[in-house]
């Protein structure tokens, strides 16, 4: 019973400790200026995509609010993109490590890096949207339009801007993509693997804060009828 | 349509009424204009034309966020309320939109032409057809998208400062593109250079247009 509904959690355990294992010691091909830092590939990729995935879902919830207007779907989009947030903030710290090692640079004035900042902004200011509202379903509405709003705009910034401009990051301004020379197919069992297994975990984070958001809403509920029955009991 | 061109009229008088307003704004941007030449202390035709160009567009960015930033508070509740019974909350962001366009047009405008009084133009050969229609793509920009956001910003309490949190990341890729097209302009490059930014530039409008029209009927309500 419990294994057929949380299997997935099994096997974002089981792919997380193989690209853990094989990403740290499994050979990589030698490449000039990468050497041993192309396994950040293992990690640094794989967060940027689920991040991706994570705010899409955060901002499909947003609509199914709007649509439905039930307070669930506020509390899930609202922890997909904490979620989310959180792998921009591991991404910038992995590809801040990388750059400093391959570029010499810990923040390289590149598009693509730009574009996240720009990004994380839009996320915290949405954060901030939501903490100036005392009212729970003018916060949950007013927030949900700002989400759909802020990723429609994300985007672009993400996908069209760098690749209009030179860029240090494979794929862009003119770089061949990565796949092209110098990721050999052994190095592909381990990327896809990690897309998916980082999407997982991000789900799984997910999933905890939700039931803990849940449960805080009923406890309040529970203590705001709480001194009401006392008063009708006396 | 018919709705509409009322509404827009509305918006017209209901600016003339309230010149002070207007007057500001003109004033604003004369005056950051002129505060910009001053800190810079220059002399005319001394900026690079990259200086030049991302200085003119910081301040249209200001000025945007200002003037687009009253558009709901400048009528009580109560009143809005009205409207909201007599037509489709479509028609009224649209018909926003519309005038703030044309008010961002007019002091985009003013302010280009005191900017380039005071400042000058960097470099010969300007592509001044392009240069306008860059500012037109522009106006359009950043008026359907800040609406929609002084329309989010005016439901909470500190409406300023939330203003431009929340505009800020959202105008930039659109602010990015708007300077690199009049960079090309101001260079006098070869049109067909610029014409894969124009394009992102009508997607990004196209893109915040489309979205607000389908969002503003979830933020009335509230």
């Amino acid at each position: 019973m419990t294994m057929k509904k949380n299997w997935w959690k099994a096997l974002a355990v089981v792919i997380m400790t193989y690209v853990i294992w094989v990403g740290l010691l499994g050979t990589v091909p030698r490449q000039p200026i990468l050497n041993e830092s192309i396994r950040n590939v293992y990690f640094h990729v794989p967060l940027w995509f689920s991040m991706i995935i994570l705010m899409l879902t955060s901002m499909i919830y947003s609509i199914r609010y709007l649509r439905k207007g039930r307070m669930d779907d506020d509390h899930i989009s609202v922890e997909f993109a904490n979620s989310a947030i959180l792998y921009g903030i591991l991404g910038c710290a992995t590809g801040s490590l990388w750059a400093s090692v391959t570029w010499g640079d810990p923040w390289p004035n590149d598009p693509k890096l730009n574009s996240v900042a720009v990004g994380m902004l839009m996320y915290f200011a949405y954060l901030i949207l939501r903490n100036s509202f005392d009212d729970e379903l003018r916060r949950a509405r007013i927030s949900a339009i700002y989400n759909i709003f802020a990723f429609a705009v994300f985007v672009p910034l993400i996908f069209i801007l760098p690749r209009l401009t030179d860029s240090l990051h494979p794929g862009n301004g003119g770089n061949p993509a990565f796949g092209k020379y110098d990721m050999d197919s052994g190095m592909r069992l381990v990327l896809y693997p990690s897309v998916i297994g980082m999407t997982l975990l991000g789900v799984w984070i997910t999933q905890l804060r939700v039931r803990l958001r849940r449960l805080r809403d009923r406890l309040d509920h529970v203590n705001d009828a709480l001194p009401k029955a006392h008063s009708t009991a006396e | 349509m018919q709705q509409i061109r009322v509404l827009i009229g509305k918006e017209f008088r209901l600016e003339w009424r309230q010149r002070y307003a207007l007057n500001g704004m003109l004033l604003y941007i004369v005056s950051t204009v002129f505060v910009c030449f001053l800190s810079f202390s220059l002399r005319r035709n001394q900026l690079t034309p990259m200086v030049w160009n991302a200085l003119f567009w910081i301040i249209l960015l200001f000025t945007a966020i200002n003037a687009i930033a009253k558009s709901f508070v400048q009528e009580r509740a109560g009143r809005l309320l009205y409207y909201y019974t007599l037509v489709s909350p479509q028609k009224i962001i649209l018909s926003k939109i519309v005038y703030n366009t044309l008010l961002m047009l007019v002091l985009a405008g003013l302010g280009f032409g005191i900017y380039t009084l005071v400042m000058g133009v960097p470099g010969e050969g300007m592509d001044m057809p392009l240069f306008v229609v860059n500012l037109l793509l522009g106006a359009i920009g950043f008026a359907a998208s800040l609406t929609l956001v002084a329309g989010i910003a005016s439901k909470a309490e500190n409406s300023a400062t939330l203003m431009a949190v929340l505009s800020f990341p959202v105008v930039l890729p659109l602010l990015l593109m708007l300077i690199r097209v009049s960079k090309n302009a101001l260079d006098g490059l070869d049109r067909s250079v610029s014409l894969d930014e124009i394009g992102t530039l009508l997607a990004i409008d196209a893109i915040v247009l489309v979205l607000s029209v389908l969002l503003f009927p979830y933020l009335w309500r509230s």
